[in-house]
């Protein structure tokens, strides 16, 4: 197990509604340094109104946000933060930028305003296609990968910025089941590594195999810790009262 | 090629022609990504009204200009914030500025000619004046993208992720709308008001079709609207026939070229 340390995420009675409906009710979690933490519920549950919440694309109706100690209004260092979105396979798929131009994003904030990337900065690009093992395609176009290929450039994004903690909003729908194996294989390495992962997911099967922390959202949020095996009880949670558990062996 | 050269009003067109093909294809390559391909229009619309204002109040027409393309490019930015669609935000300024443009000049019977002349361009009247504004405000121009470059180009790809790293994409897309109002404000002397958007829109169209990089497609861009100056320009010496179509006409004729390649090539 990892020593846990800093809180890196804290939600405290945090409540979102768009328009009328509450699509977030009084949730309360935290989130320490180190942890692997799948966040799984049904469509519409209210999972990515969580993630985009934590990244201050949304701002709550009442409750407070932590992010590393510092409360989100204040927060400034997202630099900390990698971020892979759900619809990271179905952007543009026409847009004019090699491989290499868009892990460069995960370097514009440390690059700094009106200056061009440095040598460092290139070479964590590299390093980042490298990780993900996209570095020979480097110059290819975006657009002209498989869907698989382009998901995997949008985590070497995300990690080019070298972030302490990784979001990954549905990472693998879309992407070829036989690569999702190697997929995890990499989360589980850059958790190894020190980075907090959170990882979004409607796949219960694959993140009950691969988290140590269960956030099951259902317009509310129960956590539960199962880095010693998963329960009906952990799961029903949020697929209430449909839910039927199926066993995977691997 | 060398004749032309030899008149220095020819040599004014050029060095203008030029300069605004670098700016508005610059410009253009992030506005036809961002689907905002209508703004150079109807920001050049826009101006009209702002053209008519500054005759009739006895301004320098240009700087009334400016003045309306700008404000009307944030009001255009502030509409799409309060969730009014982009092509209709940016139709309601548009008709604004052609209303009050019409109005003003039903109002007075004397400057119709000089109208004329924005309506349609004249970049062959291009005097030193007009072209140390082009170039002050030009070099200001790109000085300004070159600085927003890296963000521009992340929230052109992706907005959310863009915001999500912490870009300010609300200023950084004022910052955009601002500097295409004042590309269309120094593209309208060379080729008029109604053709204003093709050095936006027709060279970042065609270099998108050539599939490249985001660099590459930035320099592709700029050299499509560059040649079509000077081959326009020539054309227009030679055949004596007006300026700013004949470039206009190059610059539609490389599309349609590029396009009959790439429709061949694919077969």
């Amino acid at each position: 197990m990892h020593t846990l340390g800093e809180r890196i995420v804290d939600f405290k009675n945090v409540n979102f509604s768009f328009g009328s409906g509450l699509a977030v009710e009084n949730v309360s979690f935290s989130i320490s340094k180190g942890e692997f933490v799948g966040m799984i519920g049904p469509n519409g549950s209210g999972k990515s109104t969580i993630v985009k919440l934590m990244l201050h694309l949304l701002n709550p109706d009442s409750g407070k946000i932590m992010l590393f100690g510092t409360d989100i209004q204040q927060f400034a260092d997202w630099k900390k933060i990698g971020y892979v979105p759900q619809k990271a396979t179905f952007f543009d798929q026409n847009f004019p930028a090699t491989v290499f131009e868009v892990v460069s994003m995960g370097r514009f904030a440390n690059a700094g305003l009106g200056k061009p990337l440095s040598q460092n900065d290139k070479e964590h690009v590299i390093d980042a296609l490298r990780q993900v093992g996209m570095l020979e395609y480097a110059k290819r176009r975006i657009g002209d990968l498989s869907g698989g290929q382009q998901q995997r450039v949008f985590i070497a994004r995300a990690l080019a910025t070298k972030p302490e903690l990784l979001i990954l909003d549905e990472p693998t729908v879309g992407v070829d089941s036989r690569i999702q194996h190697s997929f995890y294989q990499l989360l589980k390495k850059l958790n190894k590594a020190g980075i907090t992962l959170i990882l979004v997911s409607h796949d219960v099967g694959v993140v009950s195999r691969n988290v140590s922390k269960l956030l099951c959202v259902n317009r509310k949020v129960n956590v539960h810790d199962i880095s010693n095996g998963i329960s009906k009880a952990d799961l029903t949670c949020a697929y209430y009262p449909e839910f039927e558990m199926v066993p995977h062996h691997h | 090629m060398i004749d032309i050269l030899e008149y220095g009003f020819m040599q004014r067109a050029l060095i203008a022609g030029m300069m605004i093909a670098v700016i508005c294809s610059t410009i253009g390559l992030f506005l036809v990504l961002r689907r905002m391909s209508m703004l150079g229009d109807g920001l050049a619309h826009i101006s009209f009204g702002g053209i008519a204002a500054g005759m009739f109040f006895g301004f320098y027409p240009v700087l009334s200009a400016l003045i309306f393309s700008v404000l009307s490019a944030l009001g255009i930015q502030k509409l799409r914030s309060m969730k009014v669609y982009g092509d209709a935000a940016i139709a309601i300024f548009f008709s604004f500025g052609l209303a009050l443009g019409v109005v003003l000049v039903s109002m007075s019977n004397g400057f119709n000619s000089d109208l004329f002349s924005y309506l349609f361009g004249s970049i062959l009247a291009v005097g030193v004046t007009d072209l140390i504004i082009i170039a002050g405000l030009g070099i200001g121009t790109m000085l300004i993208l070159a600085i927003f470059y890296k963000e521009l180009f992340f929230i052109a790809f992706d907005e959310e992720c863009a915001k999500a790293s912490g870009i300010n994409v609300e200023n950084i897309n004022s910052v955009l709308v601002v500097l295409a109002a004042v590309a269309v404000v120094l593209s309208m002397k060379v080729v008029g008001i109604l053709l204003v958007s093709s050095f936006m829109v027709i060279p970042a169209s065609t270099a998108l079709l050539l599939r490249s990089g985001f660099r590459n497609s930035i320099f592709l861009s700029i050299g499509i609207a560059v040649f079509s100056v000077i081959a326009g320009l020539t054309l227009s010496f030679y055949a004596d026939i007006a300026a700013g179509g004949a470039v206009v006409t190059v610059l539609v004729s490389i599309f349609a070229m590029v396009l009959l390649y790439k429709k061949l090539g694919s077969k």
